[in-house]
């Protein structure tokens, strides 16, 4: 127990600790409670950097360090350890989580600084963080649950942070009950490994899944994936992403980069030894994963809010990661890689696009921007920075990252390869139009908008993610992280690609240039209208897309309204059948002690009538009986 | 024998036709002592024919019960006719559904 690597729960503890001050702690602390947040979490950072060098030091085959901090529960077979594995997923994950999510903490020191609540936003980022850790160091199924809801709950208060407005209460809400469909599969798939393998620790879960037959494998596999589904907003559980948009900006970056969407996929590569088994929940992994890539880059290229492209993005990008997940040991590794990469980028971008909304007073309509590069440089270079990353420009983070997920997805299947390349082409399109339309062009700005730079606590994270976005891909080198992490996700054999690998790159590199190029002629060098097109002056295409490719209608046909339905039948079969035999019961005693009572008169004379009436009857019976 | 037995019969039947048409509270229960007092007729009329005691014994009860009966029974007169002012028992017919 001297191990410094058996200290990992206090990564969780400090966040969490900052939180619950920040809860209770009363007014005083609105003065310097932002700091306590940041602070929590930055020493989070701090221990798990310390965490990872200790790691890092140790053996390659005995890096994973499970700690057992006490019993949850013991009944019967069912024994549940609160236990945190560290190993080398985990740690990469706590320094994404904590590294990222420090950075945010200090950004929206700048962003809420006129919010009143800005102590309790705090306190929500902090609860966030905790429960990502959580997460990501469960080493059992349900501790990992709880950690999974403990998400949902931050994410829940944070998008309906400003609750005052009826559409963010309402997107929380969203968010809140699509996760929880999610959870459906999560909470089944636990019940199906308690029934089958008596147990719910992740690494005994893993030994035992050869035991099991195909049919609960794939079940499992199938189950974890509608969990993952409704954490990373894959199709078909994808329509509350863009609804997010309604928190606070560094929300979705903090949502979108380190935490809530990546979890699905750290499930799916925890979960690797369920879905090595299956090559049929592999299947349909590859197949949610290829199917949400393309919807989001759709839906990117259409909506003109800026927050919203982003969020499409998101999909699109976490599709790539699903996929890569999907893709088994050859893609664990390119997904974990993409993940991160895309979490310095995304974050970087979206925390942006909060700078640009903050200077813009809070536009996000990306039509009335235009020529942000000479208002506020420092957000341009930085977004610019993510920009080329995600796009893939060559020796930034991203193109690393997704070139390696592209060049899988070719060795697994050509459909599959190209599927992914169009929306590598796609990726392009988008960003470069958001880029185009809000930084480039000419000023379209609002009467009385003055855009301006943000503070420096807002500019410096900024610069920091940037940095990141650029430098990622060093993580490659030597074949790095696939070294690193070959020990908990297996090791990845390669695939015989159909074309020479940098054949593949070249041709990714041609079909980004051309969504670029694309992208430039349509809103770079022509002017781009101060007032969207209606729906009627557009393609089917750009309308489909912008209504996000009729999601929400379809989630209204087939389950909001059946639903409704149902509802409004089984009220009224409660009040008409059920209600209506309990109170007719009730009316009929009612009345029929009402009749009888009118019996009682209250005059004496009356009573005595009855009872000489009823002596004279019983006299006379008698009589009657005694003669006959 | 029969004379007493008809004596009998003709006092209990004054008493409870004045049970049921009188309003006055005295006048009923005076009709009530009368029926007692018929049945303590047949008893010992039956005692007499037969020439066993039980009937005369059973007269005896029922006196002891209805000087009881008279006690209560006037007290609760008495009581209702201070707060009421009135001996009528069409009047005390508050206890009614």
């Amino acid at each position: 127990m001297n191990d410094v690597l058996d200290t990992a729960w206090v990564l969780v503890a400090l966040p969490l600790a900052g939180a619950l001050l920040l809860l209770t702690w009363g007014k005083e602390s609105d003065r310097f409670g932002h700091w306590i947040g940041t602070a929590a979490s930055a020493a989070s950072f701090v221990w798990g950097a310390v965490l990872f060098v200790a790691l890092a030091g140790r053996d390659a085959d005995d890096r994973s360090v499970t700690t057992t901090l006490f019993t949850w529960f013991d009944v019967g077979r069912v024994r549940v350890d609160m236990a945190l594995t560290y190993d080398q997923l985990s740690a990469l994950f706590v320094l994404l989580i904590t590294g990222v999510g420090t950075l945010i903490h200090v950004y929206s020191i700048g962003y809420m600084a006129d919010d009143p609540r800005r102590r309790r936003f705090f306190a929500f980022l902090n609860l966030f963080v905790a429960a990502m850790l959580t997460l990501v160091l469960a080493a059992d199924y349900l501790v990992l649950f709880l950690g999974w809801e403990g998400v949902g709950l931050a994410s829940y208060l944070l998008i309906g942070f400003w609750q005052h407005k009826p559409s963010a209460a309402a997107a929380a809400q969203k968010a809140f009950v699509m996760n929880r469909v999610g959870d459906l599969g999560m909470v089944i798939a636990i019940a199906l490994m308690l029934a089958h393998l008596g147990t719910t620790d992740i690494a005994r879960v893993a030994t035992g899944v050869p035991a099991l037959s195909d049919g609960v494998v794939t079940g499992l596999g199938l189950l974890l994936l509608l969990g993952a589904c409704g954490k990373s907003a894959q199709v078909p559980l994808q329509a509350w992403l863009l609804d997010a948009m309604e928190g606070p900006t560094p929300v979705s970056a903090l949502i979108h980069a380190a935490t809530m969407v990546t979890a699905g996929v750290y499930l799916i590569v925890r979960s690797a030894a369920i879905y090595d088994a299956s090559e049929a929940a592999r299947l349909a992994v590859v197949a949610v994963g290829l199917v949400t890539l393309l919807a989001g880059a759709a839906i990117g290229c259409a909506k003109d809010d800026i927050k919203k492209a982003l969020a499409g993005s998101t999909m699109s990008q976490i599709g790539y990661m699903t996929l890569a997940a999907g893709l088994g040991p050859a893609g664990y590794a390119f997904a974990i890689f993409h993940l991160v990469t895309h979490g310095f980028f995304k974050a970087n971008m979206f925390l942006g696009a909060g700078s640009v909304m903050h200077g813009t007073g809070d536009d996000v309509d990306m039509r009335h921007y235009g020529a942000l590069r000479t208002a506020m440089p420092v957000t341009f270079f930085t977004f610019a920075a993510g920009y080329l990353a995600i796009i893939g420009f060559p020796g930034l983070s991203g193109f690393w990252s997704k070139d390696k997920i592209i060049e899988t997805a070719f060795g697994f299947n050509v459909w599959v390869g190209l599927g992914t390349l169009l929306g590598a082409g796609v990726t392009a399109f988008y960003m470069t139009r958001l880029m185009a339309m809000t930084f480039l062009g000419r000023k379209r700005w609002r009467e009385g908008v003055h855009p301006h730079e943000s503070p420096a606590v807002m500019t410096v994270p900024l610069v920091v993610l940037a940095a990141l976005s650029v430098l990622g891909g060093v993580m490659l080198l030597g074949h790095w992280i696939t070294d690193w992490l070959a020990p908990v996700v297996g090791e990845a054999h390669h695939e015989e690609l159909p074309v020479p690998a940098i054949v593949l790159t070249l041709s990714v590199l041609v079909v980004v240039a051309a969504g670029v190029a694309l992208a430039w002629a349509t809103y770079g060098r022509r002017e781009v209208a101060a007032d969207a097109p209606t729906d009627r002056e557009v393609g089917w295409w750009t309308r489909a897309a912008r209504h996000e490719l009729y999601g929400n209608a379809v989630n209204d046909a087939l389950v909001v309204r059946p639903t409704g339905q149902l509802v409004r039948g089984v009220t009224a079969f409660d009040k008409h059948v059920v209600a209506g035999a309990v109170s007719g019961l009730a009316g009929l005693f009612r009345d029929a002690s009402q009749g009888l009572g009118r019996l009682q008169t209250g005059f004496v004379r009356s009573y005595a009538l009855v009872l000489f009436g009823g002596a004279a009857a019983l006299a006379a019976a008698l009589l009657a009986v005694t003669i006959a | 024998m029969t004379e007493y037995l008809g004596l009998s019969m003709l006092l209990f039947t004054i008493g409870a036709a004045g049970v049921l048409v009188r309003r006055n509270a005295i006048v009923v229960f005076m009709c009530v002592e009368l029926m007692l007092n018929a049945a303590n007729l047949a008893l010992v009329s039956f005692s007499r024919r037969h020439g066993e005691l039980d009937g005369q014994l059973a007269a005896f009860f029922v006196m002891v019960v209805a000087a009881a009966e008279v006690v209560v029974g006037l007290a609760i007169i008495v009581s209702i006719y201070r707060t009421r002012r009135s001996t009528s028992v069409d009047d005390a017919s508050l206890l009614k559904a």
